[in-house]
């Protein structure tokens, strides 16, 4: 039940995009068609369902205080917590070097329709963001880090396909020609979050 | 005798451009409107709108968006030359990440507080897109001074509209600015309320994109086509 619970709140009370304003870059900047929102969306997921995983094992294995005691027990006082961002951060870039290796050699058509967005993911605030809200909140378990990832990955999904879903529509209306383009995606995106916030009482 | 009178001309030569030259001047300036990072380039959204509720800690997180920026943009310039282009993204990230610990370290021993209420958004300018953006797009093909100059318009330009959200939210949201009352009583004894609305994160974007709005009609060059 507690994996239900979690995967439940990281998709809709505490969405990515939606809470946090995790990702908003891509986010804003690659939802202009369904087809590369929806690609793009894809990536993310799988990247923040494998690197969160892989973050948990450094958080508990290698540095929270405490964290070296499987290797001896003369390391229980070493705290090697200020280098979290530079392991997390590298561990990312080279998972997302990996990703791109694999899906090049065994899914070419997936690549080719990608793009740049794969290497692109590497600075998606949200995967970091991920691995960062993993480490803050402590969980018990490797498998419920890893439905925290997944989880936050299909919100970040939903919320980019709903948003460029909207944008293709939207192109056919007459906005104030200032708003046109950056602007009203901006105010779509906080008009969005509003209508997120009906979820914010939900306690499960 | 020959030689020296030749070399003298190149010694002076070299630090003839001054260091605040037209070209270095239009760096620091141009971020803070024409292209701007937030509202022109859009770069850097993602911590920007999170920290804005109240004034105090949008300023500590400009200021350290803009000293990572430019002494990242430093470090990549000098060495820009020995980075293979490869593997280019992982040096940068790592060169910024030291950068960014360095900066958390300092908020935690300095102003603790305000570092506990940035919570992971300090950590997060590592994936700043702003910074990540100027490294490979400025400091990666320019000398350390203009880079560094570049770095720090570019920390204005992100602060700047940090401040005016973050003010007008917590002027509405609370009816407070840095921490004092504005708000006069008798507005509330004749039945005003401050706005919670405001205080939630939607609002942020809804008062960036009227900024842009502003922006745009103001320089009707940046508007889009359709």
């Amino acid at each position: 039940m507690d994996h239900v619970n979690i995967f439940i709140k990281a998709i809709f009370i505490e969405n990515m995009i939606f809470a946090y304003f995790l990702g908003m870059c891509s986010y804003l900047a690659i939802s202009k068609t369904v087809k590369s929102a929806v690609g793009l969306g894809m990536a993310v997921i799988f990247v923040l369902a494998v690197s969160v995983p892989v973050c948990y094992l450094l958080e508990n294995y290698l540095l929270k205080p405490g964290a070296l005691t499987w290797l001896s027990s003369d390391f229980a006082t070493v705290d090697l917590s200020f280098l979290s961002f530079i392991m997390f951060i590298a561990t990312i870039a080279s998972i997302v070097q990996l990703v791109e290796m694999v899906v090049e050699r065994y899914a070419p058509a997936l690549y080719a329709s990608l793009g740049i967005f794969l290497p692109l993911i590497a600075v998606n605030c949200s995967i970091l963001g991920g691995a960062l809200f993993m480490q803050e909140r402590e969980y018990a378990t490797l498998s419920e880090a890893t439905v925290f990832g997944i989880g936050s990955g299909v919100g970040w999904f939903l919320a980019i396909v709903a948003l460029s879903a909207i944008r293709e529509k939207i192109r056919y209306s007459n906005i104030p020609a200032p708003l046109r383009g950056l602007g009203i995606t901006f105010i779509l995106t906080g008009l969005m979050a509003i209508a997120f916030m009906s979820f914010m009482g939900i306690a499960i | 005798m020959e030689n020296e009178t030749i070399i003298v001309p190149e010694k002076v030569k070299e630090p003839s451009e001054p260091l605040f030259s037209p070209k270095n001047k239009r760096l620091l300036f141009d971020p803070l409107s024409d292209n701007n990072p937030i509202t022109v380039q859009v770069l850097g959204i993602c911590s920007a709108l999170a920290v804005t509720v109240k004034v105090k800690p949008s300023i500590v997180m400009a200021l350290a968006v803009m000293v990572v920026c430019a002494f990242s943009n430093v470090t990549i310039s000098f060495i820009r030359n020995l980075i293979p282009n490869r593997i280019r993204i992982i040096v940068q990230l790592t060169i910024v990440a030291a950068m960014v610990i360095l900066v958390d370290q300092v908020l935690k021993a300095f102003v603790y507080d305000v570092s506990k209420q940035l919570s992971v958004f300090v950590g997060l300018i590592i994936t700043n897109c702003i910074i990540m953006g100027r490294l490979e797009a400025f400091a990666m093909a320019n000398k350390p001074w203009p880079s560094f100059i570049d770095g720090i318009g570019n920390g204005l330009g992100y602060g700047v509209i940090l401040v005016i959200v973050s003010i007008v939210r917590e002027v509405f949201g609370s009816g407070e600015l840095m921490g004092y009352r504005v708000m006069p009583e008798s507005f509330y004894a004749a039945g005003y309320f401050n706005n919670s609305l405001v205080i939630m994160p939607p609002m942020a974007l809804i008062i960036v994109g009227i900024i842009i709005w502003i922006q745009r009609s103001r320089n009707r060059n940046l508007i889009e086509s359709n």
